[in-house]
């Protein structure tokens, strides 16, 4: 609580006490008045001032205006107690809302508490620690085991363990030795770190994802524009409503002047639209700041709503649905072991760089230093042919194959088909493909139970290729063999089916398909630590590549707008519904002060849901994940 | 054409940062601003020859807004 907070508070007892000591004095007689009079200078006096300065400076539907307005009306109709009080709640509603205000923004920093705050840099056999910003690229820095890495770099010496959590939300350690890149805003877990800086400050992660949700505001959701257009509206509406209550009834229907002033004031005090106008944005706030604590980074509230309501999601296939990486498959030796074949494949390949060739030797897992390995010669475009202990061996495509004269039939199976032949005879071949990351279809029928209607799979590879992919998958539409610019010509498609309502998402690696991310409703870029391009053409960033992220984004969006339209609804409906019944005369003073602060109270506290993500969800879908 | 970010000190209701905000747009030279209710900032796009004089006239105009509210320099 600030000094003014704490101020506010003792304002509020004295006032407080000044009321109830009114309450014990004798009905209707002067020393009561005073006392309650003295209630609402105390309380008050401040709000009465700044309505006069606002008077001066042309504010007419200022809320201290209008609060002294109907405040004052009331105390000339005798009602002191009601003027009192209409102040003192609006009081504690103001010191209510600037703490919750104040707390939620604590809060989301916290969550996004990834800025550095010094850097150890080594200038001339010192070392100094200095604000990140002025930190050179090329300089050494030096980062103790527990502190942020505060800029992007390459370690130059020590060996540790890096925890990514604040950058992704799941604390999975990294090992860094001399020669890794390292990212900012990662905390040192174990050893001593030396650092080359290779980024300036505002260049690095750390700034790029700061700079990224310090600017979620301004891109603002359909629901937050129509709230401060219609409270740009709201205020001099009622306030006419107001001022014709007060006129017409007592003018022309012969009702009394008393009563009738009594109801305007009514609608005085509901006058003010913040409780719409603070809880709205503070919702969407609070959704960008619970994902963002989960590493998934959204852009402005306008991409929650718009991920709220997805229809059709476009999957690309690698690095996306599979994991990008190559690995061995399948085996089908013919006339010898599985592990015989494969150790053949890995020593013909052993000297050799190609990712299919390292995938192979992966799998093998062991050195080729006993084996004598003679002759090896790289066949660019076919594979490798080498003496092996005396035997001559070749490993490589079909094109390979059928020059030495090997007719072989491809393996119905989905990847890169390896070939491979001894002493001119075919001894069977191995599969190396991509594979299909393991959250991947859990995290597809999770969607689809969100309410995505169509999911599709854009690639560049062969529709044979593409169709063993979904089999396994809950894919209901693929579009194979694209070539970059396809993509956007196939989401403009997409999107000219998608109904007016429903939204299309696109996620990709974020390589590559940048047209495609922009031209989706909503483009999101997965696996996106330390790639600024990504970073810097999506929507929605997901800082790694689990595809369960995007179900959480969606939780995330769905129940942020949940919360809006509560807001909306319950801010809303309760002051129509005050109003109302104030112009009958069913409500009284009491009711427009719960309508006015106590909303705006009801609103922020709603609104603070957002910012919770229920772990419960988490966990379910987790095990969904897990059991597959 | 300058962006700068500057952080708002006792901006305390959300109507008064959207009167603020609609305010300093109407200033000579300003091409874009945006208040933050909630992360109490105030981003300003401007003309670089403009951008002292209006980053005086915002700070005048927080003032006659909201009482306490300053634009901390």
């Amino acid at each position: 609580m600030t000094s003014k907070q704490k101020k506010m508070l003792i304002r509020i007892s004295a006032a407080a006490l000044s009321m109830a000591a009114a309450l014990f004095l004798p009905e209707g007689e002067l020393p009561q008045a005073v006392s309650f009079l003295a209630a609402y200078v105390i309380i008050g006096w401040d709000v009465v001032y700044q309505a006069v300065r606002g008077l001066f400076c042309g504010r007419i539907f200022d809320e201290h205006f209008l609060m002294s307005l109907a405040t004052i009306g009331a105390i000339c109709t005798r009602q002191y107690a009601e003027a009192a009080a209409v102040m003192l709640f609006y009081q504690v509603g103001e010191l209510f809302q600037g703490y919750a205000v104040g707390r939620s923004r604590k809060s989301i920093a916290a969550l996004m508490d990834i800025r550095p705050a010094f850097a150890n840099v080594e200038r001339g056999g010192e070392i100094l620690a200095v604000e990140p910003e002025e930190v050179a690229v090329g300089e050494r820095i030096l980062v103790r085991p527990g502190e942020k890495i505060p800029l992007d770099g390459l370690v130059c010496a020590g060996v540790s363990v890096v925890d990514t959590a604040a950058l992704t939300g799941e604390s999975v350690p990294r090992e860094v030795a001399p020669g890794d890149e390292i990212i900012s805003g990662c905390v040192n877990r174990s050893g001593l770190l030396h650092i080359e800086v290779t980024k300036a400050f505002s260049e690095s992660t750390v700034s790029k994802i700061l700079e990224l949700v310090e600017n979620a505001e301004s891109k603002k959701a359909r629901a937050e524009s129509f709230i401060s257009r219609f409270a740009r509206y709201y205020t001099p509406c009622v306030v006419l409503g107001a001022l014709l209550l007060f006129l017409l009834p007592p003018l022309f229907f012969g009702g009394a002047w008393d009563m009738w002033m009594n109801r305007a004031l009514i609608f005085l005090v509901i006058s003010c639209p913040c409780a719409l106008v603070i809880s709205v944005p503070l919702s969407f706030f609070g959704g960008i700041g619970c994902a963002s604590g989960r590493g998934i980074l959204v852009k402005g509230g306008v991409y929650l709503e718009q991920l709220a309501k997805a229809e059709v999601i476009v999957l690309d296939k690698t690095g996306t649905l599979t994991k990008g990486s190559f690995s061995v498959t399948e085996i089908f030796p013919v006339g010898m072991k599985k592990s015989e074949l494969l150790e053949l494949a890995a020593l013909a390949e052993s000297h050799s760089n190609h990712p299919v060739a390292l995938s192979i030797l992966k799998a093998w897992g062991k050195k080729a230093e006993s084996v004598q390995i003679k002759g090896l010669q790289e066949l660019p475009g076919r594979g490798v042919q080498a003496e092996i202990e005396g035997k001559a061996v070749c490993v490589g495509n079909r094109r390979l194959m059928e020059e030495i004269g090997i007719f072989c039939a491809e393996p119905e199976a989905y990847g890169t088909v390896v070939h491979v032949a001894t002493e001119g005879r075919y001894a069977g071949c191995l599969v190396v493909s991509d594979e299909v990351k393991p959250e991947a279809a859990a995290a597809l029928s999770a969607l689809k139970k969100q309410g995505v209607k169509t999911t599709v799979m854009f690639t560049g590879d062969v529709q044979k290729v593409a169709e063993k992919v979904t089999k396994t998958l809950p894919i209901d539409r693929v579009c194979a063999e694209l070539l970059p610019t396809d993509k956007v010509a196939g989401v403009e498609r997409l999107l000219q089916e998608t109904s007016s309502r429903g939204t299309l998402i696109f996620v990709g690696d974020g390589i590559n398909d940048a047209p495609v991310l922009t031209r989706a409703d909503v483009g999101i870029a997965m696996g996106a630590m330390g790639q600024d391009a990504a970073i810097e053409a999506a929507d929605i960033v997901l800082m790694d590549d689990s595809l369960l992220k995007i179900t959480q984004a969606m939780h995330i969006a769905r129940r942020t707008m949940r919360i809006v339209w509560q807001n909306i609804v319950l801010a809303l409906g309760l002051k129509v519904v005050v109003l109302l019944l104030g112009a009958i005369g069913l409500a009284g003073m009491w009711a427009a002060v719960f309508a006015d602060v106590g909303v705006s109270v009801l609103a922020i506290s709603n609104a603070m849901r957002a910012l919770r993500f229920k772990e419960h969800n988490e966990r379910t879908e987790a095990q969904g994940s897990a059991d597959l | 054409m300058m962006k700068k970010t500057y952080k708002l000190e006792n901006l305390e209701c959300a109507v008064c940062g959207q009167m603020i905000e609609d305010a300093i747009r109407k200033l000579d030279g300003v091409q874009e601003v945006h208040v933050s209710f909630i992360s109490q900032r105030l981003t300003l796009v401007a003309e670089d020859a403009a951008f002292e004089g209006v980053l005086q006239a915002a700070q005048k105009i927080c003032r006659k807004t909201e009482p306490d509210c300053r634009i901390v320099l």
